[in-house]
């Protein structure tokens, strides 16, 4: 009895300390975000608040909190202050599985992939009911845009993951980023390097999950739902203050996650490039955060210079240009692996 | 402890969420009790030690098809007096339905409880060392592999029905020509013109 307790003191300490360093990080994240938005423009960025402009987000976050919360008198207000919860509850709570080092998750479980793809695949849920609980015209729109988006780009996202799954043989995240200490690299002579890891071997997957991703967590050029010339702000127009943030934060805590995972899949998570001495003495995690924040930067400048999409370009780009390509890579993946007899 | 407490709770939440699915007015609320109730069962999937079922519970059922549901729900306008007017008609139906549904668990639960050959299998559900996705896959793709195939068939079907049965021509809308879009020059679409002032083109 004491000792489940315990384990359930320790799980609730372990999950306080993630979610307090991964809030403070996106905060950051949001400045960076910021910054490279505006270098690429030639602008200055955020740089009044702190030194360089540092704290911006502090002090974004207080004007947030301290404002008034609008619920329009028309809404279905339940629903209404539920949908920006569920954004947020959701997309924190996919952050649980995710290994940032070696053993370092919360909870290592077995199928922790499809518990991703399973949370994530109901992040649509926020934007779907944000948007009809307003009951306005243009939340409404972007929700069904978003419903239509969402759903498409998880197909996907579900068959570049499959075929990481054929190639590590395995759900659990922290087997996927161990089975890339081994591989092509390893083939070619260079062991334990980054040449092991699945962005080489499953090179056009790893691009596809990339622009999956930016569609999946709604950002430029795929924010479809937020589109600001066509639907003033998406599923958002009527929120304001804390629900207004809490949309926000999930809507970054998805894209952190989205880095995380393109990191795990792909780059190896925490593991060096190369398995020499100045570089693997750096511990796991500050590998694990570099590769994170490289994702991220490319996340930014894709943001920063790519123009929106058309909604029927995204649709055509998702069914009839992803879905055959990742489709194809599943069964040749799998029929390469069971002819040369290399399946885990 | 912590599971029974976990299994109570789980539970009562599917219980009282799927009573407000078939009693609440809002299609809409009865859309997102629904999904409060497949979450429940994925919990109590959890519980029972089937986490593969569980998660794919989630992806296949709240993932996708709900959100589809909660689509068309939302785009429809529904005249809620007219929808209960057909309650009487419909009762005996349902009625119906229901009983068959509780005679087939009874006989399902009653094998289950009796049979001799399920007595072993109630001993171990799955073995031992491996996890519960690898020992499905074993089974699934190797002793039921027909009646997988036979499951994916009739799904695959299904689909091209509804796609045959929702798909119409309409000649007069203008479609998106992508390859043409793409294969636009500068030279086609664009000349200058030396206007000279006062003249005009």
């Amino acid at each position: 009895m004491w000792d489940t307790l315990i384990w359930l003191l320790i799980v609730a300490l372990k999950s306080v300390v993630l979610l307090v360093v991964l809030l403070v990080a996106l905060a950051f994240l949001i400045y960076i975000d910021r910054k490279i938005w505006a270098a690429v423009q030639i602008r200055r960025g955020p740089n009044v608040v702190g030194p360089f402009g540092l704290l911006q987000s502090f002090a974004d976050l207080l004007k947030f909190v301290l404002k008034e919360v609008v619920i329009p008198d028309g809404s279905n207000k339940v629903v209404y202050i539920v949908a920006p919860l569920v954004t947020t509850i959701l997309a924190l709570s996919t952050w649980a599985v995710i290994p940032v080092a070696d053993g370092w998750a919360v909870a290592n479980i077995n199928v922790g992939i499809l518990y991703i793809l399973a949370i994530s695949s109901l992040e649509v849920y926020g934007i779907i009911m944000g948007g009809w609980a307003s009951n306005s015209k243009y939340p409404f729109m972007a929700a069904l845009r978003s419903a239509a988006q969402m759903v498409s780009y998880e197909v996907s996202i579900g068959f570049v993951i499959i075929t990481v799954l054929l190639v590590a043989g395995t759900l659990n995240l922290t087997e996927i980023v161990t089975a890339q200490g081994t591989g092509l690299g390893t083939w070619l002579g260079l062991p334990n390097s980054f040449l092991d890891w699945y962005w080489l071997p499953l090179f056009p997957m790893f691009i596809i999950f990339f622009i999956s991703a930016l569609a999946e967590t709604n950002r430029p050029p795929f924010d479809m739902v937020e589109a600001e010339s066509e639907l003033v702000a998406g599923h958002m127009v009527e929120y304001s203050s804390t629900p207004y943030l809490l949309f926000m934060l999930g809507e970054y805590v998805a894209i952190t996650l989205m880095c995380a995972m393109t990191t795990i899949l792909f780059l190896g998570g925490w593991l060096p490039p190369l398995d020499i001495p100045p570089l693997n003495w750096i511990p796991g995690v500050i590998w694990f955060v570099l590769k994170m924040l490289a994702v991220f930067f490319m996340f930014s400048l894709v943001k920063a210079f790519v123009p929106r999409y058309r909604y029927d370009q995204l649709m055509r780009l998702g069914w009839k240009v992803f879905l055959p390509i990742s489709l194809f890579y599943v069964a040749a993946v799998s029929g390469v692996l069971v002819y040369f007899n290399l399946a885990p | 402890m912590v599971t029974a407490l976990f299994f109570y709770m789980f539970a009562a939440l599917l219980l009282i969420s799927a009573l407000m699915v078939i009693s609440l007015r809002n299609p809409v609320h009865s859309a997102l009790f629904l999904i409060l109730a497949f979450f429940n069962g994925a919990g109590l999937f959890l519980l029972a030690g089937a986490e593969f079922l569980a998660m794919s519970l989630i992806i296949v059922y709240v993932g996708a098809v709900l959100v589809l549901f909660l689509f068309v729900v939302m785009m429809l306008d529904i005249d809620f007096s007219e929808l209960r007017a057909g309650m009487a008609t419909y009762l005996p139906t349902g009625l119906f339905i229901g009983l068959v549904l509780i005679a087939e668990l009874a006989m399902i639960f009653g094998a289950w409880i009796t049979s001799p050959d399920a007595l072993k299998l109630r001993g171990a559900p799955a073995p031992n060392d491996i996890t519960n996705t690898e020992a499905l896959g074993r089974i699934i793709y190797t002793k039921y592999v027909y009646f997988f195939e036979m499951a994916g068939m009739i799904l695959l079907v299904a689909m091209i029905g509804a796609i045959v049965l929702s798909l119409h021509h309409r000649p007069d809308v203008r479609r998106q020509k992508p390859a043409e879009q793409s294969a636009r020059r500068r030279e086609e679409s664009f000349t200058l013109v030396d206007v000279k002032p006062g003249e005009g083109i």
